[in-house]
């Protein structure tokens, strides 16, 4: 069953603050993870494993790699509920 | 009947659904076992979301393996979960990137290697004979050390020392009845493999060295020989490295 983009943006930004804290009104399409959240690559995994739980989604490595944006990772996640 | 009915495990190195150590914990689940898993600071979190990816969703307890105090509590703190362990498996294997270049690695990385990677296994053992039985099984997962490796370096050499651990817990386990044992798997597509710069050289050439073919994305036979050494079908087999790798071992060229 596919959520609605700002759905999704929602359940990743609770991810996200539980994860580092950061203010789930940050999280923003157009920030970056590395850059703007200041997220690194272990930070990056946990993120990436809790939304898979809550998204039933995979998300493959290979694939982590390309999701610089919150706004890719959103799309990623709503192309892969398809 | 399950090969591991009735039996008590502790497997440390559930990281991912990619970790060796999820895969053993799943066929010993499927297999009759208990499983407790353990994992350590920010990766908790990791392992306990993915610890419900398993056939039941186990207990995670923490274990930084170099943590004396960790090591120290280890026992009791599993006696909350579990009465007591026919089984441990260790699949800790850690070094930092300056080891992985073998004149330039310190002393300080290539410390910390032989620390995580290879002194853990006897760590480990002592951590858990408190609670260990006549007929109990200590199982770990090394990377063939008796050859030079491109990239391994420094891990290579901690994987050498792992090694003689094992033979030496053998040699000092084997009167309480304890049995030490290693898998030497070929190159399996893992965070920590992934981790290691260049280990793509290793996954390109393997399969086609290996009399049997080998796949780096398939962790089953490494995790199932596991299981075989965990059971009561090797009773009398300790101190042993069992070769997971398609062959390769035995190959000249
Ligand atoms: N992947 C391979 O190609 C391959 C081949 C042969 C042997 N191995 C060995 O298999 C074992 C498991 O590795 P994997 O490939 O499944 O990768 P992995 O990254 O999934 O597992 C490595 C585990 O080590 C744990 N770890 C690291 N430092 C630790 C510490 N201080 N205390 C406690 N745990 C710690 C990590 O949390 C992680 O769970 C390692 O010993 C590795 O050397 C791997």
């Amino acid at each position: 069953m596919a959520q609605s983009e700002q759905e999704i943006l929602e359940g990743l930004a609770e991810i996200v603050n539980e994860e580092t804290g950061v203010d789930a009104k940050d999280v923003q399409p157009e920030k970056s993870f590395t850059e703007d959240l200041d997220i690194d690559s272990l930070s990056m995994m946990t993120i990436v494993v809790n939304a898979e739980e809550k998204f039933g989604v995979r998300i493959p490595d290979d694939d982590v790699k390309n999701l610089s944006t919150v706004g890719d990772a959103v799309k990623y996640i709503q192309n892969a509920q398809g | 009947m399950g090969l591991l009915d009735g039996k008590k495990l502790l497997i440390t190195g559930v990281l991912m659904d990619s970790s060796i150590a999820f895969h053993v914990a799943r066929i010993a689940q499927n297999e009759g076992a208990e499983v407790v898993l353990t994992s350590f600071g920010r990766t908790m979190r990791i392992t306990q979301t993915i610890a419900k990816r398993l056939p039941t969703t186990p207990e995670v307890i923490e274990l930084d393996v170099t943590d004396a105090e960790h090591l120290d509590t280890l026992s009791d703190r599993l006696k909350e979960h579990i009465g007591s362990l026919d089984g441990v498996l260790h699949s800790i294997g850690f070094a930092p990137l300056g080891a992985f270049n073998f004149l330039e690695g310190t002393w300080e990385d290539v410390s910390t290697a032989i620390h995580a990677s290879a002194y853990s296994l006897k760590a480990l053992a002592t951590a858990t004979l408190p609670m260990l039985d006549r007929g109990s099984s200590i199982v770990g997962l090394t990377f063939d050390a008796r050859f030079a490796w491109p990239v391994y370096d420094w891990m290579g050499v901690a994987k050498a020392a792992f090694e003689s651990t094992n033979r030496y817990l053998a040699r000092d386990l084997g009167p309480l009845g304890i049995r030490s044992n290693l898998v030497a798997a070929g190159p399996l597509r893992t965070t920590a493999a992934k981790s290691i710069p260049g280990f793509a050289t290793f996954e390109d050439t393997w399969g086609d060295r290996a009399p049997l073919g080998w796949d780096v994305r398939d962790p089953d036979p490494a995790a199932q020989a596991c299981i075989a050494l965990l059971s009561d079908w090797f009773p009398a087999t300790t101190g042993e490295i069992v070769h997971v790798d398609g062959g390769v071992h035995a190959m000249g060229q």
